[in-house]
């Protein structure tokens, strides 16, 4: 059983509305029952209500995998990247530190390092993720490109990912405005950036403020 | 007297909050569940289906829902983790008395406690009369139990004095919309949203207390939408609207107000439809033209620019759907903020069509089937009038008793309580009703409970308001029975029993049955299920304009919910109100709306500042609500581990700007006060609020609460207490 290789995860965190569903829906998993591996944060609190989802984004040369002393971390045929393989794990945290994305999550008490599988278990019998099924902002989608091109008309999937001189591509796929040029997301340059909605700031909406 | 008698330390530990994370068969993987049950979230209104795992007769997760339409599967935090409240450790499983125990409770036998039961309300009734006793129940209750209830009050405890906690919740949109509209319901399935032109959401925080609603307002706006969001806060669904107005708490008439003034006067109207479909449009024009973008401006606190563009976006537009919750609804002029919100849907013409919609988002899990079947303290099933003597006729013969034998309305539940402190009620019954944590001014509240003489709770777990009871009742989960639920479209669907309930807890409507025949009174209360219990409430609310006589359960399976009103079997459902050629008992084909000559009705609404605005003493606004994580008074979810983690306690959310001024920095402690009490909570510094303007989430009891601030003003037609403005003030806490 692998996943259909016309389904797709896309996320749109202009939607997320940080409810944390996919958070708490996440250590339901079967696989992974009580354990989340999804990380969902606030850009800045202060300032706005912003949040990210952040899930396996399932590297095409996974750099996990690559840094992995003890060869635990496998990528199937079907692109996923898998959790470490218990047998083989040895919680250095290698992969930890090394993913550009900051997924995977060490678990000292149970001596391995855990990550988002795409819901191998649910994905590869025909099922959506959990996260993706229970999302109420559909921020996460997991479907067809047909679907997602007819239900986001305003917006067009990217995944490649800028990190100074490297390229990233994934097999999850982010979410931009249609109007954007680019065709990838520089994350280095967007590090600094402060997440202040563009469009309306309360000293301006507001009498006397 | 109905004072705390256990150590609050014992008390917590027997009766919790515990906390509970899964474990044991919920924490085993790849377990293979004996049946997966086709149900919905016991949580807010818009009742999302979801599939309980059960195993060995206990929930041990769930499975998302895809059939069902109106979620697809979707769930928020709550419906995700509501699985840990069975085989929960704070689970009543017998009765329990008031005793010297430490904790102030001690176990007794179900009989024995249904014994003392109608001993002490016989004892009140022959010593202080009938009406001496009380009744609050809830709308998290399936309609049956609802029904029950109102039925149980009038007819076997001869009481008028019942009433409900959808009075904190949907009672201002309920009567002002039979005033607009002659009906009290969803105009338009959520569907709707989806391809209409502009979504205008007043006072909803759309994401933490609808969240799946967020799916529909997204979708809307891929196709196009422009999107209209007014709430005092930057909530995460006003983050990236069209158009953001952050109105002063309390303002919202002038609002709307202001917005009808500008559409007359760029003749953006429907005059066809206000011809054709409405009666008081002339009056109401006459009274917004002083409400000039200037004048509104001023009132509503938010720049002159954005009500211009407001009403162009609105105004222009070809269709829309409107969205109002609790945020426009909780004041003492809640009726009439309502009224103002309908205007600008009446003078468009954009109802009763596809994607041109209103609707009001219901609260609670029944919130809408809870206030229509005789719960409230001024209704019969059916949506009936008690003071209406056909209505009252028409019942009587349902219930087999004579008309006159049916008491006349009560009271609110806020006035209820005003009976108890003034020694007027001696003894009350509550079911799925904590007040002593729901409703404003609990110092208040808590000093009335502890004047009764008996109080009796039905409950699963010992709420707070259960501290002050005599006899607690081991009550149902919402997984332990079955019944029928309306959602917050008027869809009516159908809970589903997954377990039995544990030791000697038993359904609600059960344990209100062995009271009516202790009490010698079973006539009437006889039922051996749900479903009986549902075949005459559909008689009884056969004729009226929640008609449900046409629903089967059968049918609500078959179609995955059944539209009311439904009046006959071979009825599909009623999915969008007021269609153009629409039947309605009240019409009878004169027109679509719910009035003798089918037309709306247009409402003046004026403008008047909250009971207790702002002074020099108390100079900044409270205004409350919820967290996506608790449910209202948090019985349940303050029980669920995981829930409690993502937002452990209430905090004051407070903008940069004043915290600079009080000289307050994020994480400090600082002491809320107003007239009526104080709390200390840690700061929240953001920048995302009013700065003249506070927030604090109310689903906490004791010293964390609130509602030891709101002020128990209430609107003078709904009754609702105004939880979205009070005065306050803050120090620093040393």
């Amino acid at each position: 059983m692998s996943l259909a290789n016309y389904m797709e995860f896309f996320i749109d965190p202009n939607r997320c509305i940080g409810c944390q569903s996919c958070v708490q829906a996440c250590s339901e998993c079967d696989t992974h029952k009580g354990h989340s591996m999804i990380h969902l944060e606030y850009a800045n609190r202060s300032f706005s209500v912003q949040t990210f989802p952040v899930v396996c984004m399932h590297c095409q040369s996974p750099t996990c995998a690559e840094v992995c002393p003890a060869d635990a971390i496998k990528k199937s045929e079907d692109g996923v990247v898998h959790t470490a393989r218990k047998a083989r794990c040895i919680a250095c945290g290698n992969c930890v530190i090394a993913c550009p994305f900051g997924v995977p999550e060490l678990k000292p008490e149970l001596e391995i390092m855990m990550k988002c599988d795409m819901c191998y278990d649910r994905t590869s019998v025909g099922k959506r993720p959990m996260c993706a099924t229970v999302c109420p902002s559909q921020a996460l989608f997991f479907g067809t490109r047909e679907e997602i091109e007819k239900l986001r008309p305003r917006s067009r999937p990217v995944n490649q990912f800028q990190f100074g001189l490297h390229t990233i591509t994934t097999k999850v796929k982010m979410m931009l405005p249609k109007d954007t040029q680019e065709n990838h997301i520089d994350v280095t340059a967007a590090l600094e950036d402060q997440p202040i909605d563009k469009s309306f700031s309360l000293e301006d909406l507001i009498n006397n403020f | 007297m109905a004072t705390i008698l256990g150590d609050p330390t014992k008390l917590v530990e027997q009766f919790g909050p515990n906390l509970a994370f899964n474990r044991g068969q919920q924490l085993a993987t790849a377990i293979e569940p004996d049946c997966l049950v086709k149900t919905h979230c016991c949580f807010c209104g818009q009742q999302c289906g979801i599939q309980l795992k059960v195993k060995d007769n206990v929930v041990i997760g769930f499975e998302p829902r895809e059939d069902f339409p109106f979620n697809h599967g979707m769930l928020c935090p709550k419906g995700v983790k509501r699985y840990l409240q069975g085989a929960h450790p704070d689970r009543l499983l017998t009765a329990y008395r008031r005793s010297n125990s430490p904790s102030g409770f001690e176990s007794i036998s179900y009989n024995e406690a249904i014994k003392i039961v109608a001993q002490e309300i016989n004892r009140i009734q022959s010593q202080y009369g009938k009406d001496a006793f009380g009744v609050l129940s809830g709308a998290s209750l399936t309609t049956e139990k609802a029904y029950l209830m109102g039925k149980f009050a009038r007819t076997c405890l001869k009481t008028p004095y019942i009433d409900y906690n959808g009075r904190l919740c949907m009672v201002s949109a309920g009567a002002a919309n039979k005033k607009a509209f002659g009906i009290d319901r969803a105009a338009n399935p959520w569907s709707d949203i989806i391809g209409t032109e502009v979504v205008w959401i007043s006072g909803a925080n759309v994401a933490e207390c609808a969240p799946i609603t967020t799916n529909y307002v997204w979708q809307a706006r891929e196709h196009g939408a422009k999107i209209i969001v007014v709430d005092p806060r930057i909530t995460p669904i006003a983050r990236t609207a069209d158009i953001f107005i952050p109105i002063k708490p309390g303002r919202d008439i002038a609002l709307f107000n202001g917005i009808l003034h500008l559409m007359i006067e760029k003749d953006w109207l429907d005059h066809e439809f206000i011809k054709n479909n409405t009666v008081g449009f002339e009056e109401v024009a006459k009274h917004v033209k002083e409400w000039t973008p200037k004048k509104t401006a001023e009132i509503t606190g938010v720049a002159e620019k954005i009500i211009y563009q407001a009403a162009e976006v609105w105004g222009k537009a070809k269709s829309s759907f409107l969205l109002h919750a609790r945020g426009i609804e909780h004041h003492s002029h809640g009726v009439e903020n309502v009224l103002g919100a309908i205007q600008i849907v009446l003078a468009s013409g954009r109802i009763g069509r596809k994607n041109c919609g209103y609707a009001t988002i219901t609260g609670q899990g029944n919130g809408q089937g809870g206030r229509e079947h005789g719960q409230k303290c001024d209704q019969l099933p059916g949506a009936r009038d008690i003071s209406n003597p056909e209505h009252r006729e028409y019942i009587a013969k349902v219930w087999d008793v004579k008309p006159d034998e049916i008491p006349m309305a009560g009271v609110d539940a806020y006035e209820l309580i005003r009976k108890i402190d003034r020694g007027e009620i001696k003894g009350l019954l509550s079911l799925c009703f904590n007040p002593k944590v729901s409703l404003p001014d609990s110092n208040f509240v808590t000093r009335a409970l502890e004047k009764l003489e008996f109080y009796v709770v039905i409950d699963f777990f010992l709420n707070e308001s259960a501290h002050h009871a005599d006899i607690v009742l081991p009550g149902s989960l919402h997984e332990e029975d079955e019944g029928v639920v309306t959602q917050i479209e008027g869809r009516v669907i159908k809970i589903n029993k997954a377990v039995e309930p544990p030791g000697e807890a038993r359904q609600d409507w059960k344990i209100i049955q062995d009271i009516a025949k202790e009490l010698g009174r079973e006539k009437g209360f006889t039922f051996n299920s749900p479903k009986e219990i549902f075949e005459e409430l559909k008689l009884a609310s056969k004729g009226g304009v929640a008609d449900y006589s046409g629903i089967t359960y059968e049918k609500i399976e078959a179609q995955n919910g059944v539209f009311w009103p439904c009046p006959s079997p071979e009825h599909l459902g009623t999915l969008r109100l007021f269609e153009t050629g629409s039947y309605n008992p009240v019409a009878k084909g004169a027109g679509p709306f719910y009035f003798p000559d089918g037309k709306a009705r247009f409402n003046v609404s004026k403008y008047r500042p909250p009971m207790e605005d702002i002074d020099q003493e108390y100079p900044i606004i409270l205004t409350t609500g919820r967290v996506v994580s608790q449910f209202l008074s948090g019985t349940q979810t303050r029980r669920i581990g995981p829930l409690v983690n993502q937002y452990p306690e209430p905090q004051v959310e407070i903008h940069k700007v004043l915290a600079e001024k009080l000289n307050i920095k994020d994480g400090e402690l600082i002491t809320v006060e107003s007239r009526r009490g104080s709390c200390t909570l840690k700061a929240h510094v953001i920048t995302t609020i009013r700065p003249d303007t506070i927030f604090i989430a109310y689903h906490w009891p004791g010293q964390k609460s609130a509602n030891l601030l709101t002020i128990a003003a209430q609107d003078p037609i709904s009754k609702i207490p105004e939880y979205k403005v009070c005065a306050v003030r803050i120090k620093k806490t040393q």
